[in-house]
């Protein structure tokens, strides 16, 4: 088992984007320009030059095709200049949280004392893409030679594969071992430890609820950067939650993913959202060399890997050595994000972390593990109210965890995530 | 032969590179010396043809500039016509014997390839442009009065259409490598980095020049070629009067009836060089031109460049500063309260981007760079700061107060205002030396003019810096003394006020503006009141006129004020305005004598200001006048039109 951390590494800051939902055309901002947007106005209330950073880390799971190696595109952008180097990570749904990890990593080895990181996902910019029928049938194109052949070829164009593109996103949500829909997987997990259609319902209003009750109360207001379209539109908040989102309303949807009979609909998953987050992470010696503030202080991370199909189990494999590695209980954590890809998941971790059984077997516990106060857990709401641009969602647990920390004066908190491909991420956080 | 301005060698291909590199400049002219050795040249050359010529530039500032200006000048001070058109007329075959050598010839244009620059590439069989952001190429005589007389007005119009040189020809714009190579001016546009490749490859393939499609040539050769001088005389009739600006006329005619060969109009004939610069329009926007040089030169040796402007207030001046300082490359921060205040601005930005960069990733940069801002933070780290809020003393104080606070040291703290005096505002201040006025105007795209205003307690070196900045994103800066309505608005003042009283007694406003645009204004009073804003006007006004402006307030503008038609921001003023456009009746007879009641109070007031110190120099003043308020150029300004008339 992997030790804690060397030394702790520093969040100076971070701010992020409004998340925006995908509303069936791609949105106003590529994933480049969700970066650029909330990366200028971040550095521009800190005392440091874009061209002071060591290295720009950018975690993206769906990058566009235009914006090659976006970590280093939007570090240009920002103009950290020729020599701050930039680079792309990618781990699926904790691709954000790996840019943070890896941000680590080389601080530790001591190649970097001063690291702009984050996640990006413009999921409404998903392309479309030709079926492999359509690419065979170009492909005969391009070798015909004679006119016979061509006209041959064009003849054998079908109009239904033409006309039938692959959702590239929708490839991205399905796991290639398995071959299951994410959501499919969380039946599987709701399955396994009894989750209702009710609960599921339940908790997703309750996000909404926190939400709005955090926007209300300007909760967001310094981790949301306003911004405005080339055409003058302004998107000053998260854009998902609604107030008509009730158990009520919910019960009323369809099943999504197990069509007809199953329990997990859109209004329970998390929504399809362009965003963008960073922070700013530092060695103690770059907070003293650039005199920076502090807002909190990353003390571990831990990865893990568990079954594909039961994907959304992730957090609790990941949580679990953490929090034993440094004597912690649920209980002494202020605060928890555990990343809502659907309800049924957040709530199958809690129910996995109940269960005697699970815990010894699965996590070769010596009992259960306890059980989540839900007054901690998600306390302004989570992806199912604001969305999950894949992308982003796992530095912006980071960001906020530390950012509720700041607000209620707790110590500690846990980030955590699940990963589609069957893993968990999870990173413990201290306050400044 | 030595040659002081011309270096020769010859490469592995044979080939004979003659680097033009004027002594004793930074720029390439074309002037008497210069040309001088290009008929040495030439006669050298012609006793041992050589394999292929290519004129390049060994300056790093571009290809070549132009005509020597001071020539003309200096010509022009003298009256010495002849000696300008023994000038025009040496260059003019000069290039004929170019254009006729057998040998193969070639220019490679890199930077600018101005006037007399692009007429020598013209004259040769080749032309490659190279592919850079500095690479322009065009014929900007007209702007001085003056026509292509070295065989641009033959050339340009062979190479390009009729129609489309025409259209070069008569605005003097400029053209990049790309449009060029569309246009037909040149045969390949291509990066540096295959520029010597490219040479190499076109003088070694030696491609037949190319030829005018049918209907192009028909025009520029055929049938329709009076057809075509007479649509462009339609297209400049609507731009500029015959008895004002006598030179695109002349370029008209110089092609049509002698196919641009300035040695076949006599004297008299409006087409002839000789008329031309015997006009005083050439005299005076020669004048005009050299001032704007005069004007640019105030920053030099100014070590100042901002990297980062803060501009508090993203109104319709705040907003479009802030986008001007960001198309030339600036970062800016834009405080506002909120991002609704701010959006208007960013989406006239991204408007003006995509009409004046159209390259997409050039466009992604300048909005890159200009940054939404409501929490004011980058007033921290900002090398100029600049205030466009709401007219109001307390206000600006208390703005101020909070923004020397922020601002780092030896940051230029400057404010916007046109009507409050700077020692006013500078009390908030712990260092009220630190404020300097940058009064732009409006439209700020437009106008070329940025007064830079020295209150009694400004440092003399924060106004320098102001300076350099103005400098910096291509304005022209004009030094003012801080007193009401400092140069600009205090002689625009009075000629709108005249121009309200003639409403009152009822005069229309198509009248007005018809009177003021026969005397060369750009614009006519009623319609520059609305486009400046009536409310700014009569704010202006009170401001210029103290007690007495407001005793005899003109009535018909304090009904509109009432009614809050503003002119064209409320769509409503004297006219009616529609998308962007006045809607205009037909003018009536122009009284005699009214466009001398609307001048004199202006210049009345010119002679006033001078005397008064605010501004020190007559000449920059008339600059001022000219590029801050569009006073009609071909006189020269105020203070020269003044000269005219005693001299009349």
């Amino acid at each position: 088992m992997p030790s804690a951390l060397r030394e702790p590494i520093y969040v100076v800051d971070g701010a992020r984007t409004p998340f925006l939902k995908a509303r069936n055309a791609p949105g106003p901002f590529s994933a480049s320009d969700l970066s650029v947007a909330a990366g200028r106005a971040l550095l521009s209330r800190l005392p440091i030059e874009p061209t002071q950073f060591d290295e720009v880390i950018l975690g993206c799971a769906n990058p566009s095709p235009d914006e090659v190696n976006i970590g280093r595109y939007v570090a240009m952008r920002l103009g950290c200049g020729d020599k701050v180097t930039g680079w792309t990570v990618m781990r699926n749904c904790a691709s954000g949280m790996q840019a943070i990890d890896s941000a680590i990593n080389n601080m530790l080895a001591g190649r970097s004392k001063l690291v702009l990181a984050g996640g990006v996902d413009a999921l409404s910019h998903a392309p479309l893409l030709y079926s492999k029928q359509m690419v065979l049938w170009f492909a005969a194109l391009a070798s015909a030679k004679t006119m016979g052949q061509k006209v041959g070829t064009l003849a054998k164009l079908s109009p239904t594969a033409l006309l039938s593109p692959v959702i590239a996103l929708m490839k991205g949500l399905t796991d290639p071992k398995v071959g299951l829909l994410m959501g499919q997987t969380a039946e599987n997990i709701a399955f396994r430890f009894g989750i209702t259609r009710s609960e599921m319902d339940a908790f997703a209003a309750e996000s909404h609820k926190r939400v709005l009750a955090a926007q209300a109360a300007g909760s967001y207001k310094n981790e949301v950067i306003p911004l405005i379209d080339s055409k003058g539109n302004v998107y000053n908040d998260d854009d998902g939650a609604r107030s008509d989102s009730t158990p009520e309303k919910l019960a009323k949807l369809k099943p999504f993913f197990d069509k007809k009979y199953g329990n997990v609909t859109a209004g329970n998953s998390s929504q399809i959202t362009d965003g963008g987050v960073w922070l700013v992470l530092a060695t103690k010696a770059a907070v003293e060399k650039h005199n920076l503030p502090v807002l909190g202080k990353i003390v571990d991370t831990q990865w893990a890997g568990c079954d594909p199909a039961q994907m959304g189990l992730g957090p609790v494999y990941a949580s679990t050595p953490i929090l034993k590695r440094n004597g912690l209980t649920l209980n002494d954590l202020d605060t928890i994000e555990i990343n809502e890809a659907f309800a049924a998941q957040v709530l199958a971790c809690k129910a996995a972390w109940e269960d005697e059984k699970f815990c010894k077997e699965e996590l070769g516990l010596d009992g259960a593990m306890g059980s989540i106060d839900m007054n901690k857990l998600n306390v302004d709401g989570g992806a199912v109210a604001l969305g999950h641009p894949v992308g982003a969602s796992g530095a912006r647990i980071v960001l906020h965890a530390l950012n509720v920390l700041k607000r209620t004066g707790g110590k500690r908190a846990l980030a955590t995530i699940c990963i589609g491909g069957g893993q968990g991420g999870a990173m413990l956080v201290e306050a400044a | 032969m030595n040659y002081e301005n011309l270096k020769l060698r010859t490469d592995e291909n044979g080939i004979t590179w003659v680097g033009i590199d004027v002594a004793g400049s930074n720029v390439n002219t074309m002037g008497t010396p210069v040309l001088d050795e290009f008929a040495a040249l030439l006669d050298r050359f012609n006793k041992e043809p050589p394999t292929a010529v290519v004129f390049h530039s060994l300056k790093s500032s571009g290809f070549i500039a132009g005509a020597n200006i001071q020539e003309f000048e200096a010509i022009g001070k003298t009256n010495d016509v002849v000696a300008a058109e023994k000038l025009i007329k040496r260059g003019y075959d000069l290039y004929e014997r170019l254009a006729a050598v057998k040998y193969p010839t070639l220019a490679l244009i890199k930077g600018f390839c101005m006037g007399g620059g692009l007429e020598l590439a013209m004259a040769c069989r080749y032309r490659v442009a190279v592919d850079e952001p500095g690479t322009r190429m065009g014929l900007p005589e007209v702007i001085l009065g003056i026509l292509p007389a070295w065989g641009g007005v033959k050339r340009l119009p062979q190479l390009l259409g009729a129609p489309a040189g025409f259209d070069l020809m008569l605005s003097g714009k400029t053209v990049d490598a790309k449009k060029a190579k569309k246009l037909g001016l040149v045969d390949e546009a291509v990066p540096p980095r295959i520029m010597g490749n490219t040479v190499a490859g076109v003088l070694k393939a030696l491609p037949a020049p190319r030829q005018l499609g049918f209907v192009q040539n028909l025009m520029t050769n055929g049938l329709l070629r009076g057809y075509v001088a007479s649509q462009a005389k339609k297209q400049v009739a609507k731009r500029a009067r015959p008895e004002h600006y006598p030179a695109p006329y002349a370029i008209i005619d110089l092609w049509q009836k002698y196919n641009g060969d300035v040695h076949k109009p006599s004297a008299t004939e409006s087409c002839s060089m000789q008329a031309l610069l015997s006009h005083s329009t050439a005299k005076n926007l020669i004048r005009v031109f050299s001032l704007r040089e005069k004007l640019k030169a105030q920053a030099k040796g100014i070590d100042f460049k901002a990297k980062h402007v803060h501009v508090v207030g993203a109104g319709v001046m705040g907003g479009d500063i802030a986008a001007w300082c960001a198309l030339r490359g600036i970062t800016v921060t834009l405080q506002d309260l909120d991002a609704s205040k701010i959006a208007p601005a960013i989406k006239r930005a991204a408007d003006m981007y995509k009409k004046r960069l159209r390259d997409e990733r050039r466009i992604r940069d300048a909005m890159d760079r200009l940054q939404p801002d409501i929490t004011g933070d980058g007033a921290k780290t900002a090398d100029v700061i600049i205030e466009a809020i709401v007219e109001n003393l307390a206000v600006k104080q208390k703005v101020f107060a909070e923004l020397e606070a922020k601002a780092k040291p030896g940051a230029v703290l400057a404010t916007n205002t046109s009507s409050i005096p700077l020692e006013h505002i500078a009390t908030a201040l712990k260092d009220p030396s630190r404020l300097v006025g940058i009064h732009f105007f409006n439209p700020v795209a437009q106008m070329m003019l940025v007064e830079i205003i020295s209150g009694a307690q400004t440092d003399a070196d924060i106004a320098r810096k102001a300076t350099a900045f103005v400098d910096q994103i291509d304005k022209l800066p004009l030094a003012c003394k801080s007193a009401p309505g400092f140069w600009v608005n205090r002689i625009l003042a009075p000629y709108l006020t005249e121009a309200m009283r003639c409403l009152d007694e009822g005069i229309t406003p198509e009248t007005l503006d018809e009177a003021a645009l026969r005397f060369g204004m750009p614009m006519g009073p009623v319609e520059l009141a609305d486009v400046v804003g009536l409310d700014v006007c009569a704010a202006v006004g009170q401001v210029v006129g103290g007690e007495e402006a407001l005793k005899n307030f003109p009535k018909k503008l304090s009904a509109k004020l009432e009614s809050n038609d503003l002119g064209k921001k409320t769509e409503k003023g004297f006219y009616v305005w529609v998308s962007g456009k006045p809607q205009k009746g037909t003018a009536g007879v122009v009284p005699a004598g009214l466009i001398e009641r609307l001048i004199t109070p202006m210049l009345n007031e010119a002679n006033k200001a001078l005397a008064e110190g605010v501004v020190t120099d007559s000449d920059l003043a008339d600059a001022g006048a000219i590029f801050g308020c569009g006073f009609a150029p071909f006189t020269g300004g105020p203070f020269n039109y003044q000269r005219s008339l005693t001299t009349r």
